[in-house]
């Protein structure tokens, strides 16, 4: 063998080894809940497809990634290729341009097989910023043995008049059964989301169409003292501690008459390994008032690709698999039809196997009935149904969670919270010049 | 004359000192109690201490899903990494400060420590923004350079109290004998400062260990240590509790190990001083 031949092998050999290397790497930020971790139990199916494809993961906590990926796209850092944001960020940062328009996804990918209510948020002038791996909506959790124990029969969709009275009725404090759990816990996504989605449904809403904001209205205070007088009645005790967390272990551990909260939340209160309430579990939409506007709220955590990235196209191919038609038949395949990420394909709810999972249907009515682009009963000018998808809300909704929590727990009248969260909000709109 | 203590006194102060002792304990304890139940067990009312089904299942899916020893390495790099990078340059100043005052010392001091004052993350964008200049973001480099950074002016801070408590004469001799700055700095000074530069070194090893800002927020899959694997396994909708206590041990382990076998160095360094 001459040695150029040899050299030439040796190259050979070398590039062949070298090769997986040379794979393009993604990474994905992404938060930790089951349906993520699943999906990234469930990668190695993409990468068998896409072999030319790694990817790396960065799972953290909600707040701690919304902070890291703010950080990241503000800054453009280019730390990520995808990630996993809510519908709080894609309107805001579909506008500043700093995702991928995903437009051109291929035809199987079959958009429109995106539930409306879900595509809606995450399009911004026909441009669709993100793609939904799973959406939730809220409702009502109950005990059907308290329910009946109390005498009382729960409607599909009951009002808050019913709600209060029903609680009241299945409290036992002496046995530490709390006829409702609701969120407390100061923070725009853990009482703020529930409280105003609450607040719609009593016709409030953040803003007027001038964006002046509304916390003196009588909607308002009619939404707050109800639920302040509905905690002391029958919640349970040190509830403006209890975020999502607290209150699913309370009802898990059947320390609740009624849930009202996410939609995801089903699968882990009927789960006979975590929870002692499993069999006794019933769904109803969130309340109303009569007023043409439910208290539930619309949610989802989407992918999407930052601008900027030199990985886009490989980017793509991986959103296009997570979100696909075939990743939820895959996850009913290895994990049951129970697991599959909810709220985002209309073709899931309208497969016989899906169909019989309990929660399917009222998830489906509940992420229906809410709908982002007119959340309240009086027009607004702004889009979100637990949230105002502003860049000021954050702040504003954190401070203003703070104040209602300080009323939950009793430091502050309701009147004193609403007169503080007005004038927090007045002074931020002014600094930032929606008002004057 | 020394003072005569009761054994009644001895008895409860012992008895005072343990149940102290338990009380800052018992949140690690209950921490590594709970990586051994099932998410339901976790958050069962009332709690059982011991009488639960053990189960080493939470192990198993954190050591699945996560890739630990990177983690670890990262952590174990970074820490003493940022630690011995912080000696080398807080050892110079002490000495400076500690046998050769100048007018505005005591100054500096407050200065350097008044930097420990600034929430981290005002500074955040600016730093990171650097970071990403200069290439160093999700690198044990950067990580390395921002905690020396950080932990510097308690350095320097430690050191200096050690450095004040030895007779400057010492190292006067040493001059007079023809010792270099070099050799009064290395040979003299360093050797009988042992003790103490031991005590900073772990107690900065520790800080670096448990910083949970800057790691959180200039890494992402490469560089993260042991800190960000923790975080990964907090969750805002779905029982974690019995996974993160997993991870939490796990991550604590080296360092209690470590903690344990120098408690006498570092309670010399923290009480160094207190008494004289």
């Amino acid at each position: 063998m001459t040695l150029f031949s040899r050299a030439l092998l040796g190259a050979t050999a070398l590039t062949l080894v070298a090769s997986p290397a040379l794979a393009e790497k993604l990474t994905i930020a992404t938060v930790n809940n089951g349906d993520m971790i699943r999906m990234q139990k469930l990668a190695d199916d993409f990468t068998a497809k896409n072999p030319d494809i790694e990817l790396e993961w960065l799972t953290m906590e909600e707040n701690v990634l919304r902070q890291r990926v703010t950080t990241d796209i503000a800054t453009k850092g280019g730390q990520f290729d995808v990630m996993t944001i809510g519908t709080y960020e894609v309107p805001i940062w579909g506008k500043q341009g700093w995702l991928v328009s995903l437009n051109d996804l291929p035809a199987e990918y079959d958009v429109d097989d995106i539930l409306p209510a879900i595509r809606g948020g995450l399009t911004i002038d026909g441009e669709l910023y993100a793609a939904p791996f799973y959406g939730e909506s809220s409702m009502v959790m109950y005990r059907k043995d308290l329910m009946e124990k109390a005498g009382l029969e729960m409607p599909d969709a009951p009002t808050w008049e019913f709600i209060g009275k029903a609680a009241r009725a299945m409290t036992d404090k002496d046995n530490e059964v709390y006829g409702v759990c609701l969120r407390g816990k100061a923070g725009w996504g853990e009482n703020m989301a529930f409280l105003t989605a609450t607040a719609n449904s009593f016709g409030a809403r953040w803003f007027d169409e001038n964006w002046a904001p509304q916390f003196d209205s009588e909607a308002w205070k009619n939404a707050l003292t109800f639920y302040l007088d509905l905690m002391e009645d029958a919640g349970p005790p040190g509830a403006s501690s209890n975020g999502f967390n607290e209150n699913l272990s309370l009802f898990q551990t059947g320390k609740c008459g009624m849930w009202i909260d996410a939609t995801v939340a089903a699968s882990f209160v009927t789960n006979p390994a975590d929870s002692t309430v499993a069999d006794q579990v019933g769904f109803a939409l969130a309340p109303d008032n009569g007023l043409g506007k439910r208290g539930n709220w619309l949610w989802a955590w989407s992918l999407a690709i930052p601008a900027g990235t030199q990985k886009e196209e490989a980017a793509k191919k991986f959103i296009d698999w997570a979100t696909s038609k075939e990743y939820l038949e895959l996850v009913a395949e290895k994990e049951g039809w129970a697991n599959v990420p909810p709220g985002t394909r209309t073709s899931l709810y309208e497969n016989p196997e899906y169909q019989k999972v309990p929660f399917a249907k009222m998830t489906l009515d509940s992420i229906n009935s809410a709908d982002p682009t007119n959340p309240t009963v009086d027009p607004v000018p702004y889009v979100g149904v637990q949230f105002v998808a502003i860049p000021e809300f954050q702040g504003i909704a954190t401070a203003v969670g703070q104040a209602f929590a300080a009323a939950l727990a009793g430091n502050v009248t309701a009147d004193e919270a609403l007169a503080n969260a007005q004038a927090i909000t007045e002074r931020t709109m002014k600094k930032s010049g929606y008002i004057k | 004359m020394a003072r005569r203590v009761s054994n009644q006194r001895k008895f409860v102060v012992t008895l005072i000192a343990w149940a102290i002792g338990l009380t800052i304990f018992f949140p690690i304890l209950w921490t590594i109690l709970t990586s051994f139940k099932t998410e339901a067990e976790a958050i069962a009312s009332p709690p059982s201490f011991l009488l639960f089904d053990w189960t080493l299942e939470n192990y198993s899916e954190v050591n699945e899903r996560s890739d630990y020893f990177l983690h670890f390495m990262n952590s174990v790099i970074i820490s003493l990494g940022s630690t011995l990078l912080g000696l080398a340059i807080a050892i110079p100043a002490a000495w400076s400060m500690a046998f050769v005052p100048g007018k505005r010392t005591k100054d500096i001091l407050m200065w350097m420590l008044s930097t420990k004052m600034l929430p981290p993350v005002g500074v955040l964008i600016p730093i990171y923004l650097l970071f990403r200049d200069f290439g160093l973001l999700d690198t044990r480099l950067g990580l390395v350079i921002v905690l020396t950074l950080i932990n510097l002016p308690i350095i320097v801070w430690m050191l200096f109290t050690y450095f004040k408590e030895i007779p400057g004469e010492i190292l006067e001799a040493a001059r007079m004998d023809g010792a270099t700055l070099w050799n009064e700095v290395v040979h003299v000074l360093t050797p009988m400062a042992v003790p103490g530069i031991a005590s900073t070194l772990l107690l900065n090893v520790i800080l670096a260990w448990n910083e949970a800002f800057w790691t959180l927020n200039l890494t992402a899959a490469k560089a993260a240590p042991l800190t960000a694997f923790i975080a990964s396994y907090s969750s805002p909708e779905g029982l974690f509790y019995a996974k993160l206590s997993a991870a939490s041990t796990l991550a604590i382990a080296p360092i209690l190990i470590l903690g344990w076998f120098s408690q006498k160095q570092l309670v010399r360094g923290l009480t160094f001083g207190a008494v004289k």
